[in-house]
């Protein structure tokens, strides 16, 4: 399915201009709840072209430029969140494209999935107080040099919001250290809802081109939502690829 | 041959549901319990008359699905 929306097609912003049509796609599991969010947002702030990919299939579309994991309780969230979404047939070839290069945005489920099939370090835990956190949180950009983040130029600071009920970043203390020693966390939170490790709300593997974060910036690519800063990292992820 | 697979969180990684028990616990009363760790069994039957072999079968099980090792933990009985 395609939906024509205003903007689609080649895209400005700010000084760049994409130099050919870009393409994404979403992938889908069962339980997934922010799919079609995820393929709104991109679409809305980048104008690329968006396909949905089910996780039962065995190959992505051609000429990627983005593969999105969305939010949700992907396979209900059984044995621990993101297990059995990261052994699906689908998640091969992802994982092939993250190894070639492909930029890959884990949210929310997503990053749990991405943690659980070993393409980013750590795992993320029940939340400390065990309570669901749905909230707009403010985040450090602490990396503004990541392909995902360097359309936020000098800004320091990004909203989105979270909602999670295991967004609990956990990794041994020697994977920190070397997680921040090599500028691999690129989101902090400034006021931590969820108690994760030294207030990572995002991270990257040492390539630079697989992301991880619990905030949403599916949830944050229009002023109308309450933020708009969630389209500059669609944006930079694109202008990157 | 039947196997149980005990998972638990690592002793270093916090366990809230655990200490949510343990609270609750002391708010009934039993004010001596400590270390309450909240955990899980997987049981099932396996085709595999070695006990040597069904025992790296289900290791290998545990360290490829059953269990996160980055942050769990896991003991397996056989009978």
């Amino acid at each position: 399915m395609t939906t024509s929306l205003p903007g689609s097609g080649r895209f400005n912003f700010g000084t760049t201009r994409f130099e050919r049509d870009m393409k994404a796609a979403v992938i889908v599991f069962p339980g997934s709840n922010c799919d079609r969010d995820c393929k709104v947002a991109v679409e809305r702030s980048t104008g690329a072209q968006v396909e949905m990919v089910w996780h039962g299939d065995t190959a992505l579309p051609q000429g990627l430029d983005l593969i999105v994991l969305p939010g949700g309780f992907s396979y209900g969230d059984y044995l621990r969140c993101g297990a059995m979404a990261a052994l699906s047939p689908v998640m091969a070839e992802v994982k092939a494209a993250a190894e070639r290069g492909v930029a890959t945005v884990g949210i929310c489920n997503g990053f749990q999935v991405l943690c659980e099939a070993g393409l980013l370090p750590g795992a993320l835990l029940q939340n400390e107080r065990l309570k669901y956190v749905c909230k707009p949180v403010t985040l450090e950009i602490t990396n503004a040099q990541t392909r995902f983040t360097s359309g936020y130029g000098g800004r320091r600071e990004a909203v989105m919001t979270v909602g999670n009920g295991e967004g609990n970043y956990f990794a041994d203390e020697a994977t920190l250290d070397r997680l921040e020693g090599e500028g691999q966390v690129v989101f902090r939170y400034r006021d931590n809802p969820n108690g994760s490790a030294r207030d990572i709300a995002g991270i990257v593997n040492a390539r630079g081109n697989v992301l991880g974060m619990m905030p949403h910036p599916d949830r944050a690519f229009e002023a109308e939502l309450g933020s708009a800063d969630g389209a500059v990292l669609f944006q930079s992820a694109l202008a990157s690829a | 041959m039947k196997a149980k697979v005990h998972v638990f969180l690592k002793p270093g990684v916090l366990d809230v549901q655990g200490k949510a028990v343990e609270q609750a616990l002391h708010g009934l009363g039993w004010s001596g319990v400590e270390g309450v760790r909240v955990g899980k069994t997987i049981e099932f039957d396996l085709a595999s008359a070695d006990r040597a072999a069904a025992e790296a079968e289900v290791k290998a099980m545990c360290d490829k699905l059953l269990a996160n090792t980055v942050i769990e933990s896991y003991r397996v009985e056989l009978a």
